[in-house]
């Protein structure tokens, strides 16, 4: 006869994996086979300016930055159409990680926040996403440049 | 042509990493693209990223770990240039026109465009 803390835990276990049979899993195949569908979409985009550009007879350094430039415009365009939300509700990643999405989450929560204003709202709700971002991408880069000049 | 496919197939695979990281751990969107602004830091630091733009284009420029390489790969250069002042004066100045056009046209979007519902 199992002890009273024995029975107790077997029992939780079977509770256990009884919730786990009927719990609602997320699709994780559909999510990683849109993220990369679409993730690479949008890179392909950004090669086609990024040639377009080079064509034009500009260095690839700055063709590069120009067609980012390009897509932070669409991206931020496409969001405040409502159109960008609507492809992230599928493409998850694919949307969030390129740099449309970073344009994207600049638009969303000003656009949400219009009505508590210029300076409150919009002003400070762009830098919601963003702000973590610029922060901790400058402080590892001063870091980085930190130590390479120490290094040299 | 060669460059459209490497930017998807490597754009594409980079997203895979940020959506699993979305499914599988408590991290939130925002979490991911300040993880990756982090790494791509990180790993142009240590060299590894200049030679995946080289080979991936737009593929490894586009997600969000290509803004921490310009920051980071900006800060080296300017260092190399004009020594310790380019730890503040070299990552906004290779990502001036990014961070520019985000704020501006965020902004412009932001104002002309209402949220829906």
């Amino acid at each position: 006869m199992a002890s009273y803390g024995q029975q107790n835990k077997d029992e939780h276990q079977k509770y256990q994996e009884k919730v786990n049979q009927v719990s609602p899993k997320p699709p994780l195949l559909k999510n990683i086979v849109w993220a990369f569908v679409v993730g690479g979409l949008i890179c392909t985009l950004g090669q086609f300016f990024q040639n377009a550009f080079m064509d034009a007879g500009i260095a690839r350094k700055e063709a590069s930055a120009l067609s980012s430039v390009v897509l932070v415009f669409l991206g931020a365009f496409f969001t405040g159409l409502g159109i960008y939300d609507e492809l992230g509700r599928r493409a998850g990643a694919g949307s969030v990680v390129p740099i449309t999405g970073f344009a994207n989450s600049i638009v969303a929560p000003a656009m949400e926040f219009k009505r508590e204003g210029y300076v409150f709202g919009i002003g400070a709700k762009m830098f919601v996403v963003a702000g973590p971002v610029l922060v901790y991408g400058m402080v590892t880069a001063f870091f980085i440049g930190l130590i390479y000049w120490i290094l040299h | 042509m060669q460059s459209y496919l490497l930017a998807f197939l490597i754009g594409g695979l980079i997203c895979v990493i940020g959506q699993l990281l979305m499914d599988l751990t408590p991290l939130t969107p925002a979490h991911v693209l300040v993880l990756f602004v982090v790494s791509g830091g990180i790993l142009s630091g240590i060299g590894i990223y200049q030679p995946l733009v080289d080979f991936a284009g737009a593929g490894a420029t586009v997600p969000l770990l290509g803004f921490g390489h310009t920051l980071v790969s900006g800060t080296i250069e300017e260092v190399a240039k004009i020594g310790i002042m380019g730890v503040f004066t070299g990552a906004l100045k290779a990502t001036a026109a990014g961070i520019m056009a985000a704020v501006v046209f965020g902004f412009l979007m932001a104002v002309i465009f209402n949220p829906k519902g």
